[in-house]
């Protein structure tokens, strides 16, 4: 889950930044790269929470 | 640039470590007393070795003294994502003035994104790791961000090539230096882990309080200093602002560092119902690099709302990354850092005029975090296999002082027992 996550994070940013090649309307343009920053978010909850160690597993 | 703006450029270059030295001295502070020494030269010691990785190779990525750089083509753009030029600065003396100063700015800034990372691995990271992930954001992290936002990259000309206000802005670091410092620190705790007995198997999290409040607060106190140079210096450098829009900056810089501690204070008081020293730390510095990315663009009461609301965030958000995510960031280097500088970009699109400013910011943040995070992880997650970052039990056992200095930053202290071993 971690590897996903973080692989998530740059396909968010290549969605944002074919939002800004792509779409000269200003309205689309914000909608796709608000999208992309929102997919980045995901990988990172994701991460986050593989990241979270197991309640009552052995820790330093 | 006029000589009146190159000599007070270099005054305020001169004053600007001392943000770099309130740094250290936080990280210290917030660490335990048995690893007092190797945390402060440790931030000598990582700032140090990013200098000189950057004047090896850096410099040349990071592309400032304007030789050339690869450039792609894509929709009819051209799109600077790396700098070419000289290694070692050669022909640095026939570089404009003002390159020579954008360099010594870059030279400051990579010391401090190189020392933001080392108050998160307090108490367990060894100065053997902390070199090689100051190599790391050195030789590849820092140059590339530089590049892209302060030297003409494609982040910089996003209002050249797509009308987006004035391009990203970010002219005192929030996101080339703190962003990039922030996440860095978040990969070093998840590779380092958290610290022995920091997160028993059975209840709450142990706290583990700094040992030196004196040292925070007075840190606090020597970061305005530099803050208020870096912030100036930042302005007229990156943004070509006029002498006389410098007092604004600084004035700027004062409400946003007040307002979050302002509110740090209150949120803390009313929490805990008592102010929290080390917090409160962290809510002021937070405001400081909130005001990184948008001192010199947006207006005093702008300023203090922003300081204001990452005073009101970072306290809350420290709690939440231990107490929810068992996160053990002793110094609060991601929220401080990584998340006030996050606000503090996306603060100066919101509170900007100019149209398509704000997607700008967003533009450059999606950047930051999603190419960035990911190429750090993968950096320090190969180099952790190269040079361990995290101390051996007993070394934490006995105090990183003694481990790997031989010598304690206060002998003459008994140490005790470890409490917190559960």
């Amino acid at each position: 889950m971690k590897v996903a996550g973080l692989l998530v994070m740059p396909a968010g940013f290549f969605l944002a930044l074919a939002a800004l090649v792509l779409f000269p309307d200003p309205a689309r343009r914000s909608a796709f790269i608000l999208c992309g920053l929102a997919v980045e978010c995901l990988g990172l909850v994701v991460t986050v929470r593989a990241h979270i160690p197991a309640r009552g597993a052995s820790r330093p | 640039m006029t000589d009146a703006e190159l000599a007070l450029t270099l005054a305020l270059l001169m004053v600007a470590p001392l943000a770099i030295a309130g740094v250290a001295l936080i990280n210290t502070g917030l660490g335990r007393a048995r690893s007092g020494a190797q945390t402060l030269l440790g931030n000598l010691a990582l700032a140090a070795v990013a200098m000189v990785v950057f004047v090896f190779v850096g410099a040349s990525f990071a592309g400032t003294l304007g030789n050339s750089e690869i450039v792609l083509h894509a929709a009819g753009k051209p799109w600077g994502v790396l700098g070419l030029g000289p290694f070692l600065l050669r022909g640095i003396s026939s570089a404009s003035p003002h390159a020579q100063l954008g360099l010594l700015f870059e030279f400051l800034a990579v010391a401090m994104v190189a020392i933001i990372p080392w108050g998160s691995g307090a108490d367990r990271w060894r100065l053997a790791g902390g070199s090689a992930a100051a190599v790391a954001l050195a030789g590849i992290a820092f140059p590339v961000a530089s590049h892209w936002i302060w030297n003409g990259g494609w982040l910089a000309q996003l209002g050249a090539n797509f009308s987006l206000g004035a391009g990203f802005l970010d002219a005192g670091g929030a996101g080339v230096v703190h962003l990039l410092g922030g996440l860095s620190a978040l990969v070093v705790v998840w590779i380092a882990g958290p610290r022995r007995g920091k997160f028993p198997k059975e209840g709450l999290s142990t706290a583990i309080p700094g040992h030196s409040a004196v040292y925070v607060l007075f840190g606090c106190t020597v970061a305005l200093v530099g803050w208020l140079a870096w912030n100036a210096a930042g302005a007229i450098l990156w943004l070509h602002a006029p002498l006389a829009q410098l007092p604004v900056t600084a004035i700027n810089t004062l409400l946003s560092a007040s307002g979050a501690l302002v509110t740090t204070f209150s949120v803390t008081r009313f929490r805990f119902g008592k102010p929290d020293a080390s917090l409160c730390a962290n809510g002021w510095l937070a405001g400081l690099v909130a005001s990184s990315a948008c001192a010199a663009i947006v207006s005093p009461a702008a300023s203090l709302f922003i300081g204001g609301l990452a005073g009101v965030f970072t306290p809350l958000l420290v709690e939440l990354l231990e107490l929810a995510l068992s996160i053990d960031d002793p110094s609060g280097a991601i929220t401080v850092h990584g998340v006030a500088g996050l606000w503090g970009l996306l603060a100066a699109g919101l509170f900007s005029a100019a149209p398509g400013q704000l997607l700008a910011q967003l533009v450059g943040i999606a950047a930051l975090l999603g190419l960035m995070l990911p190429l750090i992880y993968l950096l320090f997650a190969v180099l952790n296999r190269i040079v361990p970052f995290r101390v051996d039990p007993d070394g934490e056992r006995i105090g990183m002082d003694l481990h790997e200095l031989g010598g304690g930053a206060y002998p003459e202290f008994v140490i005790h027992r470890d409490e917190s071993y559960r």
